[in-house]
């Protein structure tokens, strides 16, 4: 098992930070937990808390932009993208700020906190804004590259973040590139689409499906917004099946991302591992996982069903 | 001791305030559209700003050290526009373009569109903080430039207002400086009755800000707060301006309905006469 994307958020915030010197964090009494506390420690005079109030974050956040700095802000992803959402339209996209948030704490995986605490409508929310760019990144590489990306990228990006630990898919020979999907693994029978948390698992049920005769391409998508369109359509015309997989509720997350491409380009059958539209619950996150169909299992489950819908 | 204005001074400030008073009246007219109550109240206090307090440039409108607005009630677009064209920012003409379809003059200012407009606006409550976060990016950067922002007074009955109270004194933000435009009313009737957001200046006050109150269409008051706040360290200042809404046109003050109302072109007509009547220097 690798390291949280939060945790790696946290180690690479601190090196950019001695790099860039227009860097500001700023946190809403959540450091510890977004992990803004390592850079807080290294740059303390360049981090600022602000307390319970994340309408406010955002909006100093937007004032740091306007004044040239790059500030990265930081709360859990049910404050970030839920409370403060018209804050974070119209002080930062509308005028397409240079605020980056890194939203930790996203989805069901925050766990015992509950339902109040997990955020599954978060990418839904953020993608929908015009001039934001959107990623959901799988593991610690690729939140360190995402997370560089973001800082030296001038424009709003909302980076979705996770509290538990992922196993480490990518390694420092990865290159992550803006809007390009990642295949992971190649196959003619059905495309496995995942993004963030998912991603590890969409590709351990490839290998099932593998075992099963079924052949399956796996494609990380790790930015929401804008999408790899391009690698969705030649999905749909090499595979005739796709399925996709997020810890978000499938109602506007990458379901909905990849079957407006699908759609309206190649339209081929489609099943959506997601949230079923309805709350989380207090739970260990792998048994939330399982109780809420999150599993390598339905993932499989899915490809067979989608395969067989396949003309 | 501070800087005072000279009499000529107050009185070229006064004339600057009535020509905008004028351009608000013609341009809310020309769009049929948009909030002249609110622009006329704020209007001393923008005229003072940007012809006699704020370093700025309307040839290099994004130097980097300029002094900053937020129009936190950016509603009060009009008066925005009205000012910087007076100021050389962009030709006065383009004011009768306001809210019209492709024009850089949206019904609430849009930074990205105006020379001059430091921060998009509209959606009250937000300015505040924006401008928090300017005067600390100021701080950070050693710079000695100032940051004003303006709200309304029905705005302080947005909960953020108060985060960004609260950010701006627990951080001592001295280099920024709000105005509450405290006319009294706001869409539905007066503030005391909507939902009262006073006493205004006690509860600044308790969040450890320096406050002035002051009667914000007194040019030489206004600017002698602007002077106070800057010898004022390790606290952001707050000028409570009492304003009248609509002032200038007696038609309009102290009238809640035109909050959000555009004079029919006869009316425009009587006002603007009404306007250019009013004496100045005196």
């Amino acid at each position: 098992m690798g390291s949280a994307t939060r945790e790696a958020y946290g180690e690479i915030l601190k090196e950019l930070g001695k790099k860039y010197q227009d860097i500001v964090v700023l946190d809403a009494d959540l450091s510890k937990s977004t992990k803004t506390a390592v850079f807080a420690k290294a740059f303390p005079e360049r981090f600022f808390n602000v307390g319970i109030a994340e309408q406010n974050l955002m909006g100093v956040g937007a004032g740091l932009a306007a004044a040239g700095k790059i500030p990265f802000v930081s709360t859990f992803a049910m404050f970030a993208a839920g409370r403060a959402y018209e804050q974070v339209r119209n002080s930062i996209c509308y005028p397409k700020l240079n605020v980056k948030i890194a939203a930790t704490h996203a989805g069901l995986t925050v766990g015992e906190d509950g339902a109040s605490h997990q955020a599954i409508e978060d990418i839904s929310l953020m993608r929908s804004i015009p001039n934001m760019t959107v990623i959901v990144p799988a593991d610690a590489e690729e939140t360190r590259q995402a997370v560089t990306f973001a800082a030296e990228y001038n424009g709003p990006v909302y980076i979705r973040l996770g509290r538990m630990s992922v196993p480490d898919l990518f390694t420092t020979d990865y290159k992550f590139e803006l809007g390009k999907a990642v295949q992971l693994m190649d196959g003619i029978d059905v495309t496995i689409i995942a993004t963030g948390i998912m991603v590890a698992s969409a590709k351990e049920a490839a290998e099932e499906l593998l075992g099963l005769g079924i052949s399956a391409r796996v494609l990380n998508i790790h930015t929401i917004k804008p999408i790899d369109k391009e690698a969705i359509i030649k999905a749909a015309m090499d595979t005739g099946a796709i399925v996709t997989c997020e810890e978000h509720s499938i109602i506007g997350g990458l379901g909905s991302a990849v079957a407006e491409v699908v759609v309206e380009n190649s339209p081929v059958p489609m099943e959506r591992v997601g949230v079923m539209d309805t709350f989380g619950e207090s739970g260990t996150p792998a048994s939330l996982l399982v109780k809420y169909h999150l599993t390598v299992n339905d993932i499989v489950i899915a490809a067979k069903k989608v395969i067989s819908r396949k003309k | 001791m501070s800087k005072k204005l000279t009499i000529e001074q107050v009185a070229q400030l006064e004339g600057y305030a009535k020509a905008i008073r004028s351009s608000i009246v013609s341009m809310v007219t020309e769009a049929q559209s948009g909030h002249p109550g609110g622009s006329l109240s704020a209007t001393d206090i923008l005229t003072t700003l940007y012809f006699a307090e704020m370093n700025i440039d309307p040839k290099d409108p994004q130097k980097i050290d300029r002094d900053r607005l937020v129009l936190s009630k950016g509603h009060a677009a009009p008066v925005l526009y009205a000012t910087l064209a007076e100021r050389g920012f962009f030709p006065k003409e383009e004011l009768l373009t306001l809210r019209k379809i492709n024009s850089r003059l949206q019904g609430h200012p849009s930074m990205k569109d105006v020379p001059g407009v430091d921060m998009s606006t509209g959606s009250l409550g937000q300015g505040l903080s924006v401008a928090s976060g300017m005067a600390l990016a100021a701080r950070l950067d050693g710079s000695a430039h100032r940051v004003f922002t303006i709200l309304g007074d029905g705005e302080l009955e947005e909960g953020m207002v108060w985060e960004g109270v609260m950010f701006a004194a627990h951080y001592k933000l001295d280099n920024l400086t709000a105005f509450v435009d405290f006319n009294g009313l706001q869409i539905d009737g007066p503030v005391s009755e909507v939902l009262s957001p006073l006493p205004i200046p006690e509860k600044w006050q308790a969040f450890n800000w320096n406050v002035i109150q002051i009667d914000g269409h007194d040019i030489n008051a206004i600017y002698d707060a602007i002077q106070q706040a800057k010898t004022v360290k390790g606290k952001p200042t707050v000028i409570v301006a009492t304003t009248i809404k609509g002032k200038g046109v007696c038609q309009m003050e102290n009238i809640a309905d035109w909050h959000g109302k555009a004079p029919s072109r006869e009316q425009c007509e009587l006002f603007l006469g009404q306007l250019n009547d009013l004496e100045v220097g005196v």
